[in-house]
Formats: C-alpha cells, structure tokens, sequence
C-alpha cells in the first residue's frame, strides 16, 4: 500500500501520467465512436472529455496538473491550423469557383452566430458576464479567447464554451444539413466550420476532403471577421 | 518528417512574430498557414512528407481539443447555476448558424454544382 501511494506521488507529479491518459481517453472514445459507425451523436471529443473530467474528479487532481501533461497534445493545435494550408492548396480550384457563396455565407454566419446567441442568453436571463463570454463562442479558441478578453468576459469560460460549440456542432451538423438537403460538399464544410470552428472542421473531414477544406477557410475567416465584428457591433449598441 | 514539422512550426513562428509586430485580431497560426499555401503555390508539387505529417495532424484534430474541452470542469459552477440560458444560446446558435451558412451558400452557388463534388 505504501509503494503504491509513493508511486502515485511520483506519477502525480510528472506529465508523463496525464499525457498517457488523455491520449488513452481520446483512443477509447474513438473507437467507440468507430464502432457506432461515425456517428455523430458519438462524439470524440466529448466522450474523451467525460472520462477525463470523472477521472480527475475521481482522483481530486487538479486541471493545472493534468494541463501540466496534456498541453503537449494541446500545443499541436498551432501546427495542426497551419497543416489546413495543404488542403486548402490541393483544392484550391473548387475553393477560387466558390468566392461569392463563401463571402456572403460568411458574412451572413458571422452575424447570425453573434447575435443569436447574445438574443437567446439575454432572453434568459443570462449574467451579462456569461453572454459576452459566450459571443465569440464559434470562433476556433485563441481568437475567441482574445476577444473575450478585449471585451469584458471571462476567457477560460470562453474556451469551455467554445468547446460546447464544437461538440454541438459536430453532433448535429451532418444529419441537419441532411434534414436541409444540402448535399454539395463545400457548403456542408462552410457550414459546419463557420458555426462550430475547428471541432466543425474535424467532423467535415470525415465527411470528405472537400468538406474539410471549406471548413478550415471557414473557421480562419471567421475568426478574423468575428475579431472585427464584435468591437464594432458593441461600439453601436 | 522531420523537415515537414520544421516547415509546420517554422510557418507559426512567422506568423507569431508577424502578429505580434504588427499587433494584428487574429492568431500566428491562421497567419502561418496563409505563408504556408503561399510558399506551397510557388511549388510544382507538395513534398510527400509534407503532406502526410499535415494529414496525419488533421485526421486526428479533433483529439487536440481534448485539453482544452476538458478545462469545462474549471466552470462547472457557473453552468449549473446558468445552465438553461447557456445551454439554450448555444443550441440555438449553433443551430441557425449552420443553417443560415448552409443556405447562403447554396443559393448563391452556381446551378451545376448542386450536387457532390
């Protein structure tokens, strides 16, 4: 008992456990994932979330020490945003035929994304604190978190939300655009990435390439067009 | 391999100093990967290496959420006491947005491509 709780000491105090686990988790949740056939409602990055949250709940770890192992799969965020270059190169012929739908359905998602969210929380009665956190909420996170920042919310609250969104997204993206009978790929993929970011993108490529590459156009472009947006919706109302 | 994670982070980093120089609203990363399709335009091909460390990255992107997804449990307390107006705004949100996105694009999309690419 005692070798145990030693090694547990150690173990708690290194990244190597946490890196291991949160890897572990994403595997199970992923192969559960392929098992239920892709489906959506099965969600990665959710199920690898509930696991992770119970077992640091379970154990009294803190986030600071399970981000203290985990950042290094968090880091490959960076690489990964630059990495949508290759994609965007190889499709960049279908993407040049798309320029008018993607400026307009942009512009159109942006706003509709904003105001929707900040309609609905202030309906309910949301903490003004809680809905100008939830503004940027389908913005990919260091964005979101910056303008969070910029305008008086809270921007690890910020990420948490932003993250929901993803796994909103992703959940019920693909069987709405069926519903809608959306079936060409590049405005599935605008869509999901302009609503719900990176976790949208992820989703759009397993859909297709093509559905990926309009997804991580989506997810930059918003970015920098939600980062305008808001300052200047604010500075009117 | 190693040369493709060299030109992945090597783009981030540009990006990141231009950024910060230049006091721009968006992240290093979009910034690198906009130098990155620039640099790979003036190519004939995209290295092999390349191609796969990015693809390997993006196959897996949603793991790389992970982390951060799991910092929820840090506001665990702010969303129970508002759970149905944040819950609500987020579905609803999420929801239009992809619709009013999906159906812009659709209709201003020109008429032969309607159907897969």
């Amino acid at each position: 008992m005692h070798a145990v709780s030693d090694v547990w000491v150690y173990l708690s105090a290194s990244p190597l456990l946490w890196l291991t686990l949160t890897l572990a988790a994403y595997v199970a949740a992923h192969s559960l994932y392929v098992r239920l056939r892709a489906s959506p409602l099965a969600n990665p990055v959710a199920i690898a979330v509930a696991i992770l949250v119970a077992l640091l709940m379970a154990t009294h770890t803190s986030y600071q020490t399970f981000f203290d192992g985990a950042q290094f799969v968090h880091f490959l965020l960076g690489p990964a945003v630059v990495a949508l270059a290759i994609p965007l190169r190889e499709n960049i012929a279908a993407v040049r035929r798309a320029l008018l739908p993607m400026a307009a359905a942009l512009f159109a998602g942006a706003l509709t994304a904003i105001v929707s969210a900040v309609a609905v929380a202030w309906a309910l009665g949301a903490d003004p604190v809680t809905i100008k956190s939830l503004i940027p909420k389908s913005v990919t996170a260091p964005i979101a978190m910056g303008i969070a920042q910029e305008i008086g919310g809270v921007p690890s609250l910020t990420a948490a939300l932003v993250i929901l969104t993803g796994i909103i997204g992703a959940m019920i993206g693909s069987p709405l655009l069926d519903l809608m009978g959306i079936k060409q790929a590049a405005a599935r993929g605008f869509a999901l990435g302009t609503a719900a970011h990176g976790m949208g993108t992820a989703r759009s490529f397993q859909e297709s390439q093509i559905a990926g590459t309009f997804a991580g156009i989506a997810m930059g472009f918003n970015g920098f067009l939600t980062a305008i947006l808001v300052p200047l919706l604010l500075s009117v109302t | 391999m190693i040369a493709a994670f060299v030109a992945l982070l090597g783009c981030q980093l540009i990006g990141e100093v231009l950024v910060h120089l230049a006091g721009l609203p968006f992240p290093g990363p979009v910034l690198g990967m906009l130098l990155l399709f620039v640099f790979l335009t003036f190519r004939p091909e995209i290295p092999r290496p390349l191609r796969v460390a990015s693809y390997t990255l993006l196959d897996h992107l949603s793991l790389l959420f992970v982390p951060a997804g799991t910092g929820i449990m840090l506001h665990f307390g702010r969303i129970r006491t508002e759970w149905l107006p944040i819950i609500a705004a987020l579905l609803v949100s999420t929801i239009l947005t992809i619709m009013v996105t999906a159906a812009v694009f659709r209709l201003l999309s020109p008429g032969d491509e309607k159907s897969e690419t």
